[in-house]
């Protein structure tokens, strides 16, 4: 069955865990959740797809693990609690998942943080529906989310 | 009779306490987040609450998605610290206070919120952290602590309106009780954060003064934000506010805000830092009209300092 259509499906960049992936990543999430052992951490690192099979995983779902996929496996019902995990596993610091999710390198990321973070402008919306009376969004873009450091620092 | 004195408000990023643990407080990097405590760390230790109710949300550690309470309620004698995959963070075990809390529980599900009640819970760094940024890093926490864990991971977290109402029955149950103690309550989470997903990074420090100015001015109309609004001007993550409205709705409708502190970023989140007092609390406790008259003149100028009288 398709996913049904949301609201904040129209967030950009965004793969909201809402019940339904919830369901859907079950699998995912315990497998994550697996690895706060380190008997399950030596397990896995022993032979990542052997130890897969422990867990009710969709084929999809075991290959963007494999791969380090870490959107998809949000797209797929994982949560970022809890792809961390897989992540810790690998040895990676957040920043480091957090800069491959957002397709930059780490350096850059580092950098737009502490140039004030990613703008909201231009990141509201896929549509250019969101548009927020509160903020007085200026921006109508629907560009894709890119790096865009606000200028601005407080 | 219970009084819940004052509410703080602050994040709680999981590197604040990995700055703490591994002895990096001096950096500047993070003495830019930690002295905005220090003043907050001054009025805790005047203020000497017996209990803090600790609104928070639990990181795939005491929960996993086994189990998704969207209220949880910890009515244990103890909280130990939870091992979030680098060994326990090395903070003193909490103390709960199980009576005050099982009143807690018994008033407001008779006031129909339906809440989960735990009564052996690890608690990771949503709750930790802030504890450690009000009360520093002391060998036995000065005080009780009730945890009450709020599912804001998965979608739909409570609404902020149902936040702000539970708010608002914990104080009903708090003052319903007959021992005399005073309870502080934290709201922790946000600011504006997205720490997934090609979007992760946003940070919205216009939202994030807008919440804090009318969590003080104006908290109803907070309660009316939808979750889309949240997730989409605060980031996926932001939505961790709401537990915010918890706090502000077991506080008085027109309270002090004694101190604010707003930082960008720690780690991948815009930290903030609130602190609002009941007013009520200078006008029963003391005869001493005018000084609570300046103290509240006192109030009504910008905030961003500590206002707070000394109360005892």
């Amino acid at each position: 069955m398709a996913r049904a259509q949301h609201d904040y499906d129209d967030i950009p960049g965004t793969f909201v865990f809402d019940a339904e992936r919830s369901r859907q990543g079950y699998g995912i999430n315990m497998f994550c959740m697996s690895l706060m052992k380190d008997e399950n951490r030596k397990a896995f690192k022993a032979n990542e797809a052997e130890y897969l099979k422990r867990f009710n995983l969709t084929s999809e779902q075991t290959e963007a693990i494999l791969k380090r996929d870490y959107n998809r496996m949000l797209e797929l019902g994982g949560n970022i609690y809890f792809t961390a995990k897989l992540g810790a596993t690998d040895g990676h610091s957040f920043q480091h998942l957090a800069a491959l999710m957002t397709g930059s390198s780490q350096q850059d990321y580092a950098a737009m943080m502490l140039s004030g973070g990613r703008s909201v402008e231009g990141n509201r919306s896929k549509s250019g529906k969101g548009k927020s009376a509160k903020s007085k969004s200026k921006s109508k873009s629907k560009s894709k989310p890119k790096p865009k450091p606000s200028a601005k620092r407080k | 009779m219970a009084t819940i004195i004052a509410g703080v408000g602050s994040s709680h990023v999981p590197a604040i306490g990995a700055a703490l643990d591994n002895g990096k407080t001096e950096e500047p990097y993070w003495k830019r987040v930690f002295s905005g405590f220090e003043k907050s760390k001054d009025w805790m230790a005047k203020t000497k609450p017996d209990v803090a109710i600790v609104v928070y949300n639990d990181h795939a550690s005491a929960f996993s998605v086994d189990i998704i309470p969207t209220f949880a309620l910890g009515c244990a004698a103890e909280f130990p610290p939870a091992d979030e995959g680098w060994g326990p963070r090395p903070v003193p075990v909490l103390k709960g206070h199980p009576e005050l809390a099982a009143h807690i529980a018994q008033s407001v599900i008779l006031d129909e919120f339906d809440l989960t009640v735990v009564n052996k819970m690890e608690v990771d760094h949503g709750l930790t952290v802030p504890m450690n940024l009000l009360f520093g890093t002391p060998k036995e926490w000065p005080c009780r602590v009730i945890p009450l864990a709020v599912n804001v991971v998965m979608y739909p977290p409570p609404t902020g309106h149902r936040c702000y109402m539970l708010g608002r029955a914990i104080r009903k149950a708090v003052e319903s009780y007959p021992e005399d103690l005073k309870v502080v309550i934290f709201g922790t989470g946000g600011l504006s954060h997205q720490i997934s997903g090609p979007r992760a990074g946003l940070i919205n420090s216009k939202w994030d003064k807008s919440f804090l100015d009318n969590l003080t001015k104006d908290p109803k109309k907070l309660t009316r934000i939808p979750h889309l609004d949240y997730m989409r001007e605060a980031g996926a993550e932001g939505i961790e506010m709401v537990m915010w409205l918890i706090m502000r709705g077991a506080l008085d409708d027109k309270v002090d805000e004694v101190y604010r502190f707003y930082t960008v970023p720690a780690s991948n989140t815009a930290v903030g830092h609130i602190i609002l007092e009941n007013r009520r609390k200078a006008a029963s406790k003391s005869k001493r009209a005018p000084a609570a008259k300046s103290r509240q003149a006192a109030a009504r100028k910008p905030a961003h300092r500590i206002a707070s009288k000394g109360q005892r």
